[in-house]
């Protein structure tokens, strides 16, 4: 069988055997450790991959197992994705109350990293939604966890990784809607001084707030880029019909489609895209997961793959910080595709090890062309060091122990809590 | 087209009965569900009862189907259940270790109870309740394997064939009682019963797939229905290889 990948393509490397979970009640292989589970491969790096011992394929636990339409609590097994919720609660007037950018995660994933979406500043993490979960430990014993049940190990394994045992089920609380459609504002702003202004007035009135910039304007174009504010929408008398239209990228391309000239072209168009400022009405796909209609979108990057780079600064130096790594960026001339940014809010995350945390997140995607861009990466570490910063190891391949060390205090608590027999490719390589 | 209201699912645990059965009831299909492992089919019925909407019934029951003396007291308790019967699917089965086979009788009598035997006792008692009702559709999961007898696994293939050439018959029959009597055979099918074997390659099939086909083949009233559909071209190849030269090659 072919080595499963994460979502970048890097690294590839190949454990010494791949076990599928099927049902529940199986016992976890006594032997050919460490173990680690994987489940839809969205994530970057190496979080969901060993280069030795046994992977878990979790996608054959995908059964729901209860779901209360009064209350809208939800409980299924870990490799349920995202998308197989929503399409069973949302006609029934229920939404997931936290989701990443797209919704082929599995349930499992999205603990173990404990994701976030564009309302953090609203209702903090996925963490937060998660009533109790069922975990496997490789003794045999099966722990239920909870706020007020076995609550260290319920906080070491939110955004846990994966390592503190696996994962076999989930129950979370959902969160009621009346309309599956959204009510969406953008708007055009010039520069990152635009961009502050127009985010603190918009977190106080919107429970989705995001922004794209066109990382390749530098100068007074400096984090130029469209402001999106939604919330989810009332009833409506005269809704638009709508229809996802998926595609896929069929083949791999031997080198990287995004290139100096694609990105500059994509960046400008995408920033002169018409806006509504004056809002409309965004179906929830199309407004959460714009790039889940191009199935496979990670090939267009070619065979080598590329790096994501996701970091969090403090408010206090966040200003500054943005500014400082897209004047680095911008003079690299490797762009990045889509730049996301977004602040967090105050609400402190559960997990010991979750990323989500007062302050700024940028997400950028970077080609990899080889020594290059991890000399420009190395360079963005610097400042994300200087300004107190670090990175989401959901989202890495590459970065240097120090940099999660310092980033994640609590790692070496953690640690206590890791199942003797899980590790992975990225614990090995940011705690060695 | 037959209608797909009311199902009793056998072998339920099965990957290919479990996407069959998800299928049946977003269609909105009420089911009962039969598996050996209790607690595999526990994990079953409450997802589909999930994904059912408040009108639709879903459970299951438990049994060894190996032991025939309680098939007509199962479906007498599915009949109950719900209040009728529009079409069973029969989908339970084992891949036997064929090695194991060659070396013990008592090994392949009971591969072929599992495989043929159960199966045949249960179609004997559903024909007739389907013939004096004058409707319903009896699905069956054989496999190519039955349509040629071949080296590595002509007991599964053997007890596969029976039952197709069993329900070639009693399609015959029921066809003036106007029940459909579907032969469904799958090829490579990437499940848990072929965990063993090398899964790359164009061939292999999801069981999503497959169910796909098997509803498909169930509302229509097909036949003999291979599924994906190029199996259809490659058995007829192989059945039409002369006995001379396929008795030297090694598939």
């Amino acid at each position: 069988m072919k080595s499963p990948l994460s979502w970048n393509r890097i690294p590839r490397v190949q454990p010494d055997k791949i076990h599928r979970l099927g049902y529940r009640q199986a016992t976890l292989p006594q032997e050919s450790w460490p173990l680690l589970a994987y489940g839809n491969g969205r994530s970057y790096g190496d979080v969901c991959l060993t280069e030795s011992g046994t992977l878990l394929l979790t996608r054959g636990l995908d059964r729901f197992m209860a779901f209360d339409r009064h209350s809208g609590v939800l409980r299924c097994e870990s490799g349920v994705t995202l998308a197989d919720i929503l399409a069973l609660v949302v006609p029934q007037g229920w939404f997931l109350p936290s989701t990443p950018g797209t919704r082929y995660v599995t349930v499992g994933g999205a603990l173990a990293n404990d994701v976030h979406g564009k309302n953090h500043h609203v209702v903090g993490t996925f963490g937060h939604h998660v009533r109790r979960f069922g975990l496997l430990r490789s003794s045999g014993e099966r722990m239920e966890c909870a706020p007020d049940r076995h609550e260290d190990y319920f906080r070491a394994t939110i955004g846990g990784l994966g390592l503190t045992g696996l994962i076999e089920w989930v129950e979370l609380q959902l969160m009621p809607i009346q309309s599956p459609w959204m009510w969406v504002e953008s708007r055009r702003f010039g520069n990152l001084e635009e961009f502050w202004s127009l985010n603190r007035d918009a977190e106080t009135k919107w429970s989705y707030t995001v922004a794209w910039i066109d990382c390749l304007a530098s100068g007074s174009k400096r984090g130029r880029g469209i402001f999106l504010a939604g919330q989810h929408a009332p009833p409506q008398a005269n809704l638009p019909s709508f229809k996802e239209r998926s595609r896929r990228m069929a083949i791999d391309p031997p080198v990287s489609l995004i290139n100096h000239l694609s990105l500059r072209a994509f960046n400008a168009l995408y920033y002169r895209q018409p806006v509504n400022p004056c809002g409309a009405l965004q179906h929830y796909q199309s407004y959460f997961y714009p790039l889940d209609t191009i199935q496979d979108w990670n090939r267009i990057y070619g065979r080598k793959g590329f790096f994501q780079y996701q970091c969090v600064l403090p408010p206090s130096v966040a200003q500054d910080g943005v500014a400082e790594l897209l004047n680095t960026i911008a003079a690299s001339g490797q762009g990045s595709f889509l730049a996301v940014l977004k602040t967090f809010g105050e609400k402190p995350s559960l997990g010991m090890l979750s990323f989500p945390r007062p302050g700024t997140t940028l997400a950028l995607d970077f080609s990899n062309h080889g020594e290059a861009t991890l000399r420009l990466l190395d360079s963005l570490d610097a400042i994300l060091r200087e300004a107190g910063g670090t990175l989401y190891p959901a989202k890495d391949a590459r970065m240097p122990a120090d940099l999660f060390q310092s980033g994640f205090p609590e790692w070496e608590r953690f640690a206590d809590y890791i199942d003797p027999a899980f590790s992975s490719r990225f614990w090995r390589r940011v705690t060695s | 087209m037959n209608s797909l209201k009311r199902i009793i699912i056998f072998g339920a645990t099965s990957a290919i009965a479990e996407q069959t059965a998800r299928q049946l009831v977003a269609r909105g299909a009420s089911l009962f569900c039969v598996g050996r492992d209790s607690s595999k089919l526990d994990a079953v019925v409450h997802d589909l009862q999930v994904r059912a909407s408040s009108e639709q019934r879903v459970d299951g029951k438990a049994a060894d189907l190996l032991d025939v003396s309680h098939h007509e007291s199962l479906l007498d308790a599915a009949e109950d259940f719900l209040g009728g019967v529009d079409a069973v699917l029969i989908a339970h089965g084992t891949l036997p270790d064929q090695k194991a086979c060659e070396a013990s009788f008592e090994q392949t009598r009971k591969e072929i109870d599992t495989n043929a035997t159960s199966v045949i006792s249960l179609l004997t008692l559903l024909a007739n309740r389907f013939e004096r009702q004058r409707s319903g559709v009896i699905a069956v999961v054989s496999s190519v394997a039955g349509d040629r007898g071949r080296q590595s696994n002509y007991v599964y293939g053997a007890a596969k064939g029976m039952v197709s050439i069993f329900l070639q018959g009693l399609r015959n029959r029921l066809a003036r009682s106007n029940v459909s009597v579907v032969t469904i055979k799958p090829g490579f099918v990437d499940t848990p019963m072929t965990a063993g074997m090398d899964k790359s390659g164009p061939l292999w099939a999801k069981p999503e797939q497959v169910a796909e086909g098997i509803v498909k083949a169930m509302t229509k009233g097909s036949g003999d229905v291979y599924l994906p559909w190029f199996w259809y071209w490659i058995m007829l190849i192989i059945r039409h290889i002369p006995e001379f030269i396929f008795k030297r090659m090694s598939l």
